[in-house]
């Protein structure tokens, strides 16, 4: 069972949907009893950075993620859920992330040089870092495959961490992982076959 | 690199999807959840589900249908058509869309692009404008291309940008249905005005006029198009391939 965690962020629809396509079970909760017993965790998200560490955090979900992660269960952050694994995030101002992943979030635009429009939005090819054996959240598709972008700020100074990147006018840190978390900017659910496939790798993890 | 985008927007009344050939005589093609779930593995980038109805008998979307879709297909899905307040964001985002375009609820109430980017983000609200040339002027149609507002389009798309649009669906009543190619008369004075996405809609016959529009526009991010794939004249993979081979950046 993987748990989709829901701490009042977002719309999990699509996330739920691409699940049960590749026949995996999940069940959508805020509950600690149910993340506890889930095999396997996603961190959903959309919005502001801010916003959704104290919604994270007024749940009592923060800690219990850490700790759940700690142990070594397979964690996913996606877009905004990617972002909070860090170890902070400067969408209007500083907010502490969850410090799973070391680094940043920081604004796109500090990066791209002008004239790139921001958010990146829309389906770019993933990059794998070289000399890097590829992440096995990867397994099933292939360097230059497509996914579905929508975001203004990036995971930064997270250097080792990186298992993939996408050229924007930059090289923007696409995902990331560190022992059992793994964070993707972009969309597995809004990604077509591609996406399921990635999804479909971190339910084999 | 962002690849350009190819669109197949399925117009839907009476749970069916539909074309009109500028906007009348109107024919059904096919069971929408059919074709979104068939475009979406022929490689369509995206999907435009519109209730055609929706603006002038204020019927609600078929939300049901919508789930359905979204339940079925894992690609960014726009929905529009009887996008009048809040509330009607959130009832088809809870359905599955990702972005959600407003027509003529928006120039009804102006007022409905910030207070829904504010919201839910720039990012998830389209504005979709039918405009037509009228006395040497782009202007503004609503109710479904029946209705002139007098709006300048290019006036009308500058403030709904500086409101929190976070992408414009260019629709040209003029070249609408007649397959002789975009607008791209229309389609350059926008994208010099703006700096979010624009997609072109109206007038797409083959895929040579994919190539024009990619190759004349580069500031054109997505062309959108109906018929020509339902009715087969286009297929999108063959389509793709053919951009891409022509240096335009694709997702194959």
């Amino acid at each position: 069972m993987i748990a989709i965690i829901d701490y009042g962020v977002g719309n999990l629809f699509s996330l739920k949907s691409s699940f049960a396509a590749i026949g995996a079970e999940t069940v959508v909760t805020g509950e600690p009893e149910a993340i506890r017993s889930a095999e396997k965790l996603i961190l959903p998200g959309v919005g502001a950075f801010g916003d959704a560490a104290d919604l994270l955090r007024r749940n009592s979900l923060d800690k219990l993620v850490c700790e759940e992660a700690g142990r070594g269960k397979p964690l996913l952050g996606i877009c905004l859920g990617m972002q909070l694994l860090f170890d902070y995030g400067l969408e209007y101002g500083r907010h502490e992330g969850l410090g799973l992943i070391s680094g940043s979030v920081r604004p796109v635009a500090d990066y791209i040089p002008s004239g790139c429009k921001i958010p990146h939005i829309g389906w770019n090819g993933l990059r794998f870092p070289a000399g890097k054996p590829v992440s096995p959240l990867f397994r099933y598709i292939r360097e230059g495959d497509c996914v579905y972008f929508v975001h203004s700020f990036c995971g930064a100074e997270c250097g080792d961490s990186v298992i993939a990147t996408a050229e924007y006018g930059a090289e923007l840190t696409a995902a990331v992982a560190q022992n059992s978390v793994y964070g993707v900017q972009f969309h597995p659910e809004k990604s077509g076959e591609v996406g399921l496939n990635i999804l479909r790798a971190f339910c084999e993890l | 690199m962002i690849t350009k985008r190819i669109i197949p927007c399925l117009d839907v009344k009476d749970g069916r999807v539909v074309k009109g050939v500028n906007f009348l005589g109107l024919a059904d093609v096919s069971s929408p959840v059919k074709l979104a779930k068939f475009y979406s593995d022929c490689g369509a980038d995206e999907l435009v589900f519109y209730d055609i109805t929706a603006s002038s008998e204020g019927r609600a979307l078929f939300t049901d249908i919508l789930t359905e879709v979204a339940s079925t297909i894992f690609i960014p899905l726009t929905v529009g058509g009887g996008i009048n307040t809040v509330d009607d964001f959130d009832r088809v985002l809870k359905c599955g869309a990702d972005k959600v375009s407003v027509n003529s609820g928006a120039l009804r109430d102006p007022s409905l692009i910030s207070a829904a980017a504010k919201k839910y983000g720039d990012q998830c609200v389209v504005l979709s404008v039918d405009a037509k040339r009228v006395d040497g002027q782009f202007r503004v149609f609503a109710k479904g291309g029946r209705e002139d507002t007098g709006l300048d389009a290019i006036e009308w798309i500058k403030s709904g940008v500086a409101n929190g649009a976070g992408e414009i669906v260019l629709n040209s009543i003029d070249t609408d249905g007649v397959k002789n190619g975009f607008d791209l008369e229309m389609l350059q004075a926008v994208c010099g005005m703006v700096d979010v996405p624009v997609i072109a809609s109206g007038g797409a016959g083959c895929a040579e006029h994919f190539k024009t529009l990619f190759h004349s526009l580069p500031k054109v991010d997505a062309g959108l198009a109906a018929s020509i794939f339902h009715f087969g004249e286009v297929a999108i993979p063959d389509l793709k391939r053919e951009l891409a081979s022509d240096g335009i950046i694709m997702r194959l």
